[in-house]
């Protein structure tokens, strides 16, 4: 019965629960002996189990009574940098391992305003910043595709594509800045969805570089990530940057289709150093959108080559920003010192870990006085021009596609530098910085068996349009395999 | 993708570190400016790009900021405020003294 439960994904879950097939309860219980079975994986840092015991409890009553909201009794994941009122919240970082919120961040809040049952917080990068998840202070999960090589899971989204790919949620949030929904999608065979800018409050989510931050959901197929994404959007005045605009339900363009769309392919994505079976299943979604009515057309995003540097400037000087605040005074662990100033440097020294402290460093140093105009201003510019040729090649098309990452997943502990770790966001930061929404979806396994993750890319605030295509491409790839480490 | 020029040597890392309040142990500072001098390295490709008339952008939302009336609409949480404080006292957050 169990492996029956976990079988069903997240709308098909809700239609069964909502039809009295199963109880909010047995299927909440089937996700924590999931969450026991798969916990050498790592993905989870906090395990709720009598908060989502009561919530589930909740959500029968109402099931029974016909008070069912959309996402009534589904027992989901929250990335930890999500404020959890009452949970501790700590972005995978030492300086807040012992941090519990106040207070709820709107998109969880909208989450359980919308019914859904918490299981627990998932790991991530510290702060965010990472594509590995090894950046996490206690330790990176392991990602449970060919389990026994101790493959990355991605970053910095890492828990929450891993405990969704494993089964050990039925689906999970994420936050994306350059990439870390979409890229640890990819690497682990799953959905990752990461939506305009402005369309997902930010509130309560921990800041890493505000400009680029949003929040978005990580699930197993398209159909639960539009379901996700209704109940995660909206309109929020707590943060002034939260578009006022109304999303349409998403799920009324499942099955839209795509005939007559046309689908820019940007030349600048198929460079050196991108895998051979990632090409192979490029080429091939190409012809699969073809196949459904789609017109492709060969476009150019000039400045690609710029995004990656561009956003190790901006990413990096909003985060020395943002990270100012951890001064171990108001939150927050402190190390105790005789002097104010001294206490700052050995409470954030200690703090943070070497990743993050780089990134501070960088931040710093490109917003200092007689540097600020050569790195700052000029990645701004920069940021511009990516925008412009974004603009531009959407007069032409309608969705972009690309592949979601240069290579598949990697294995844990090969130390890579920093500048390398970096490659692995080339083709996530560019709609990052256009502040675009894309959708990382898995197509087929390479060589080894590792998840293949296409990319497609839309216009602003065309969420609706971005569902239907990847849904087409979903349907024509077929993926259907789960990973060797995931819960039966 | 080695970078042969210094950006930063050892006294910059430690301005920045100072202006950054981090606390660097003296082991680490090497390998510290050598990844800092990669990644400013391979940031300084910008260089390249001709953005003599080109505008900055700071915020990708093209709306301006929204005001609101100047209300206290979340007034008399004291004790939420201070609850996570490393040390509070009489409803204040507490630091080591700053003035002599």
């Amino acid at each position: 019965m169990m492996s029956e439960l976990l079988d069903l994904n997240l709308v098909e879950a809700s239609k069964a629960l909502k039809n009295k097939e199963i109880s909010s309860l047995e299927l909440t219980k089937a996700y924590l002996k999931s969450i026991s079975d798969t916990s050498s994986l790592g993905a989870y840092l906090e395990i709720v189990e009598d908060k989502a015991i009561n919530m589930a409890k909740e959500s029968d009553k109402k099931l029974i009574d016909a008070t069912a909201r959309p996402l009534e009794g589904v027992p989901i994941g929250i990335k930890d940098m999500f404020c959890t009122k009452d949970i501790k919240t700590t972005a995978s970082s030492k300086i807040l391992e012992n941090f519990i919120p106040t207070y709820e961040s709107t998109v969880t809040q909208n989450l359980w305003n919308d019914g859904a049952v918490i299981l627990g917080k998932l790991s991530c990068d510290e702060f965010a910043m990472g594509s590995s998840n090894e950046t996490a202070a206690k330790g990176n999960v392991i990602n449970p595709w060919l389990k026994n090589k101790k493959m990355s899971p991605g970053g910095s989204s890492g828990g929450s594509a891993a405990a969704v790919a494993a089964r050990s949620a039925l689906a999970a949030t994420g936050t994306d800045t350059g990439g870390s929904i979409r890229q640890p999608a990819a690497f682990c065979g799953i959905t990752g969805l990461k939506p305009t800018y402005g369309r997902c409050s930010r509130w309560g989510i921990v800041a890493f570089s505000s400009s680029l931050d949003q929040a978005g959901p990580l699930t197993r197929t398209v159909s639960d990530a539009a379901l996700m994404l209704n109940s995660m959007a909206g309109y929020d005045q707590k943060d002034s940057t939260s578009a006022n605009l109304k999303m349409p339900d998403l799920m009324d363009y499942l099955d839209k289709g795509i005939k007559g769309k046309k689908i820019g392919i940007p030349k600048e994505y198929t460079q050196d150093g991108i895998s051979e079976d990632i090409v192979k299943f490029y080429e091939k979604s190409i012809g699969w959108l073809r196949d459904e009515g789609a017109e492709i057309i060969p476009v150019s995003l000039p400045h690609t080559k710029y995004a990656l540097p561009a956003y190790y400037i901006i990413a990096p000087a909003e985060a020395s920003s943002n990270l100012a605040r951890y001064d171990g005074v108001r939150y927050g662990a402190r190390q105790e010192a005789s002097s104010l100033d001294e206490m700052y440097e050995l409470t954030r020294g200690n703090g943070f870990g070497d990743e993050v402290k780089r990134r501070i460093m960088i931040g710093t140093y490109v917003l200092s006085s007689g540097y600020y105009d050569a790195y700052y201003l000029k990645a701004q510019k920069v940021r511009r021009l990516i925008k412009e040729d974004f603009e531009n090649v959407y007069k032409k098309v309608d969705y972009i596609l690309t592949p979601s990452t240069p290579t598949t997943s990697f294995e844990l502990g090969k130390k890579q530098d920093p500048l390398t770790m970096y490659l692995n966001d080339i083709f996530t930061v560019p709609a990052s910085l256009a502040g675009l929404p894309g959708i990382s979806l898995p197509v087929g396994l390479d060589k080894s068996g590792l998840p293949i993750g296409i990319q497609l890319i839309a216009n602003s605030f065309d969420e609706a349009g971005l569902i239907s295509t990847a849904r087409v491409l979903e349907m024509s790839a077929g993926f259907n395999f789960i990973a060797d480490g995931a819960a039966k | 993708m080695s970078n042969k020029d210094t950006i930063v040597d050892v006294p910059t890392v430690n301005k920045i570190a100072r202006l950054s309040r981090l606390d660097i142990p003296e082991v680490n500072k090497e390998s510290l400016t050598n990844d800092l001098n990669n990644i400013l390295g391979f940031v300084a490709q910008l260089d390249e790009v001709d953005t003599s008339n080109v505008e900055p952008l700071a915020s990708v939302t093209g709306h301006k900021l929204p005001l609101r009336s100047d209300d206290v609409n979340d007034g008399n949480i004291e004790d939420l405020v201070l609850k996570n404080a490393p040390e509070s006292s009489s409803g204040f957050f507490v630091v080591p003294k700053v003035i002599e």
